[in-house]
């Protein structure tokens, strides 16, 4: 019994350290992104993006946001890291010319914190 | 519904005063309601304390109580007089301290807005002393702090019921009928309001802001409502013009003459887009414009899927540029 115990103890162990840690690939220790999710609501960011966690509206003009943090380019264009895309949601024809998203009315930090919750939309 | 609301709306001033809170009255006509309601309340507490304890006698009580208790002649007294006198006593001081709210009553105000409740949007006249309108809005009504208003209520189509919970009580608007309130705010600021009849389809998303401004801002805001100035040409004038915007949108001082939809001569100055649902940036409007559908499925409003979006960001240029 004891044997058996132990086998299925090591078999957890081994098992389980075959996951690798998670690695956080967006790493934003200032932002906020519970903050994030209230600006987003504030400023009506979901009248074009359909984005999880804001139930309502979920506007279908933009790209749908689900799972944002897994993609690898900004609007297909520039690499989706933790500056660009503050700047992106802040900004958007700037660092992105003829982007179809407007500038939106977002202090910096503000967009930290936006981008912040951006970051958590991933599998 | 409450908790989305208040995650969209609470976070900071503009959209402050969102969800309406409903017992706590910003001016005296909303105030005599908030009375009423606790006097009703305060009553029915204290006729319940005294059921209560009669029940509680006949369960458990005393054989002599008990015996009190029994007969006709408790059921004279406590069944069919308290409550005749007590609901009369009532009724009276009710209509005494509600009779304000109606028009035609109380002060004289020459200060009229007639509203008309739309499917699924509200139509705003700023009317003069004869009744001719001023200025046309949508969505939103600015009052002055401190003066009595009153509102001429319309429907174009279905019962809607206009309701501002801290300035007034709820009326209904009749089609074929013309429903007058007075509201009042004492103190400056944003005040929310909802459609409280289901009007069909998108009815949750039929709101409205009332913006109570001091009497010189106020003067200031009218000024500019009733004489705005023509656009200059701009592509986004061109296209609003072309594209079908004008079909249903008018905006003063152009050939855009449309009155099917709200009129987009102040759009620029508003604090909500798709009335009162969302709020007004550039961002939200090209949002708007592209699939309105999306934000408020049924309105009427048909998404202008076949524009770019550069055309949609001159559009909003344009639009935003209104005041």
């Amino acid at each position: 019994m004891q044997a058996r115990i132990a086998a299925i103890a090591l078999l957890l162990v081994t098992v389980g350290a075959c996951k690798s840690p998670p690695v956080r690939r967006h790493f934003m220790p200032e932002a906020s992104a519970s903050r994030g999710k209230a600006i987003i609501a504030r400023v009506g960011c979901t009248a074009c993006h359909a984005i999880p966690g804001i139930d309502w509206p979920k506007g279908r003009v933009g790209p749908n946001l689900e799972n944002f943090a897994d993609g690898t380019l900004i609007a297909g264009k520039v690499p989706n890291r933790p500056d660009m895309l503050a700047a992106y949601v802040r900004d958007a024809p700037a660092l992105v010319p003829g982007s179809g998203m407007p500038a939106m009315p977002l202090t910096q930090e503000e967009s930290r914190d936006v981008a912040a919750y951006l970051y958590t939309l991933g599998a | 519904m409450s908790r989305l609301i208040s995650t969209l709306w609470a976070p900071d001033g503009l959209f402050a005063g969102w969800p309406p809170a409903v017992l706590d009255p910003a001016g005296p006509y909303a105030g005599s309601i908030a009375v009423l309601t606790w006097v009703l309340f305060a009553i029915a507490l204290l006729v319940l304390a005294v059921v209560g304890t009669a029940l509680w006698i006949a369960l458990w009580g005393k054989q002599r109580t008990r015996q009190r208790l029994g007969g006709s002649r408790l059921i004279w007294i406590a069944g069919i007089a308290f409550p005749v006198v007590v609901l009369t006593l009532l009724l009276v001081y009710g209509l005494r301290l509600t009779s304000s709210l109606s028009a035609g009553t109380g002060p004289r105000t020459d200060l009229r807005i007639r509203v008309t409740g739309e499917m699924w949007w509200w139509r705003v006249a700023y009317l003069d002393a004869e009744g001719r309108v001023v200025s046309w809005d949508a969505n939103e009504l600015h009052i002055p702090v401190g003066r009595t208003v009153e509102l001429e209520l319309e429907s174009a189509d279905v019962i809607h019921s206009f309701w501002v919970p801290r300035l007034s009580g709820k009326t209904d608007m009749i089609p074929g009928r013309r429903n007058l309130i007075k509201i009042q705010a004492d103190a400056p600021g944003v005040y929310a309001g909802q459609c409280a009849e289901y009007c069909g389809g998108p009815h949750a998303l039929m709101g409205f802001v009332v913006i109570a401004q001091p009497p010189a801002d106020f003067a200031r805001f009218m000024r500019a409502a009733s004489h705005p100035a023509a656009p200059p040409p701009s592509p986004g004038r061109q296209l609003f013009e072309t594209a079908g915007c004008a079909a249903c949108h008018r905006i003063a001082g152009t050939p855009a003459n449309g009155m099917e939809g709200p009129d987009l001569t102040l759009l620029g100055r508003r604090r909500t887009l798709g009335a009162g649902i969302l709020p007004n940036n550039h961002g939200t409007l090209m949002g708007w414009i592209g699939d309105s559908q999306a934000i408020k499925p049924g309105n009427r409003m048909p998404p202008f899927s076949m524009l770019s979006s550069a055309e949609l960001d001159a559009l909003a240029t344009y639009l935003e540029q209104r005041k």
